[in-house]
């Protein structure tokens, strides 16, 4: 039976692992490369890095650390942040990495996503939505690390970018990243019932009913882990880990097959 | 002293991967993308990822398909598929019109369009062992790959399934005949599992 798909989403900052809450200020969680080697004893099934550098400042994916990422991992691994043509893409597959995670490139560029999803195939471009509330509660689509927003909405934006050739989305809810608080599980289910192409679920899990919910309830195909995969516990020190394979497997144990 | 596994490069799928997992478990490797390099290569490998025609016009291009298969059927050098490579290893693919290597009848076919099935068929998979071979005999308890592609396979003769795997439908996982061996999924990005079973195939006597 294919396995619900629980991806670590770490965040890199220079050549420091972080996280961030809320894409605000960050806390430094550690060495990407000894943080690899733990998940890998953990036997993780996929990871993902997401570079927050890159969409603050505008540089470039560091190749070098990612080079020695991919040397370490024998999973599936994904890398987003500051990917913004054909030819960084092109390096960060010569690199290792299965996936591209495309975010900010998105609201310029779409065309971008269609040119790597045709050499690469559609299974290797991840379209990346980042969506924040507004005051007043209206929903937006942020961008370049949450500094940008767009008032596109969100559902006919997941649409389109099925439509240019995503394989799947990477949905994040803003406010609640860092948060424990669990998922935004309308905006989940909003946007996997009108796309055919998986969602990953981010921002917002805190316990395993969490993860549980955004599968069963929402339709989530994969959950992204942040916080609950680099500390201990809500409010505490910084701990690299993964959930219990026996309790993952409870709550993701599902009614149909 | 285990054989050296050779490589083969015809410019489809990322074997950056596959090297380190080799390295990782004690193994030697190299790559190979001429002729003369794979007509002297004690085992093979077969990745790939891509489309079925234009790999087979590459392979052909190369001047492979005739060594490949004297290699395989004639002096019985140990071939492994991955992938597109078990893809290539059958007679045809829906996905094209060309023919493929030919070693193991079968046609690779395109998942159907099921109610709420996804493809490709991405992630991890449990597979049953349908036929213990040496390279399936020291893979962990329940085991299970990643797998990611859109066509899948399911050799003509019962006799040559060897891996099995649920997504919609039955298909194979795995297939084996002789000394030649083909897997669906991503033995290099398969952790543990994947170097259970290239470890089996480094093992095989050549």
């Amino acid at each position: 039976m294919l396995r619900t798909r629980i991806i670590p989403a770490l965040l890199l900052h220079g050549k420091s692992l972080v996280k961030t809450e809320r894409f605000g200020k960050f806390r430094y969680i550690g060495d990407p490369a000894n943080t690899v080697r733990i998940f890998n004893e953990l036997e993780v099934d996929e990871l993902t890095f997401l570079d927050i550098k890159t969409c603050r400042t505008g540089s470039d994916p560091d190749f070098e650390l990612l080079q020695n990422i991919a040397t370490e991992c024998f999973m599936p691994l994904s890398y987003g942040g500051g990917i913004r043509s054909f030819d960084a893409a092109k390096l960060i597959f010569d690199t290792g990495f299965e996936k591209v995670t495309l975010n900010s490139i998105l609201a310029q560029k779409p065309q971008v996503l269609t040119d790597i999803a045709k050499i690469y195939g559609t299974q290797a471009v991840v379209a990346s939505i980042d969506v924040k509330r507004s005051f007043w509660g209206s929903e937006k689509i942020a961008t370049h690390g949450a500094k940008k927003m767009s008032s596109k909405d969100v559902v006919a934006w997941a649409k389109e970018l099925e439509d240019r050739g995503a394989g799947e989305i990477l949905l994040t809810a803003v406010d609640r990243e860092g948060t424990w608080d669990g998922f935004d599980l309308d905006l989940i289910k909003r946007v996997t019932d009108a796309v055919d192409i998986p969602v990953i679920a981010h921002g917002g899990a805190g316990t395993l009913e969490d993860i549980g919910e955004a599968v069963h309830h929402a339709g989530a195909s994969a959950v992204a882990l942040g916080s609950m995969v680099v500390f201990q516990k809500k409010g505490m020190g910084v701990l690299v880990n993964f959930p219990q394979e026996d309790a993952l497997n409870a709550v993701l144990t599902s009614h149909d097959t | 002293m285990t054989a050296t596994i050779s490589i083969v490069d015809y410019g489809m799928g990322n074997i950056g991967s596959l090297t380190n997992m080799l390295r990782r478990i004690g193994a030697k490797a190299e790559v190979v993308s001429d002729i003369k390099s794979l007509t002297h290569a004690d085992k093979i490998l077969l990745p790939g990822v891509g489309a079925f025609d234009a790999a087979m016009a590459r392979i052909h291009e190369l001047g492979f398909y005739d060594v490949l298969r004297t290699k395989a059927l004639d002096d019985k050098t140990p071939l492994m598929g991955i992938c597109l490579g078990m893809q290539l290893l059958t007679s045809q693919s829906e996905e094209g019109r060309v023919t493929g290597l030919g070693l193991i009848p079968g046609k690779a076919r395109k998942f159907p369009k099921i109610d709420r099935l996804k493809v490709p068929h991405m992630g991890w998979n449990t597979v049953d062992i349908k036929k213990q071979t040496s390279i399936t005999e020291h893979l962990p308890e329940d085991p299970r790959f990643y797998f990611v592609h859109s066509y899948y396979v399911k050799a003509n003769n019962p006799a040559d399934r060897m891996l099995t795997c649920q997504y919609g439908l039955d298909f194979d996982a795995g297939i084996q005949r002789d000394k030649i061996y083909g897997v669906q999924f991503h033995p290099e990005k398969s952790h543990k599992f994947g170097m259970a079973l290239l470890r089996g195939f480094v093992d095989l006597p050549c």
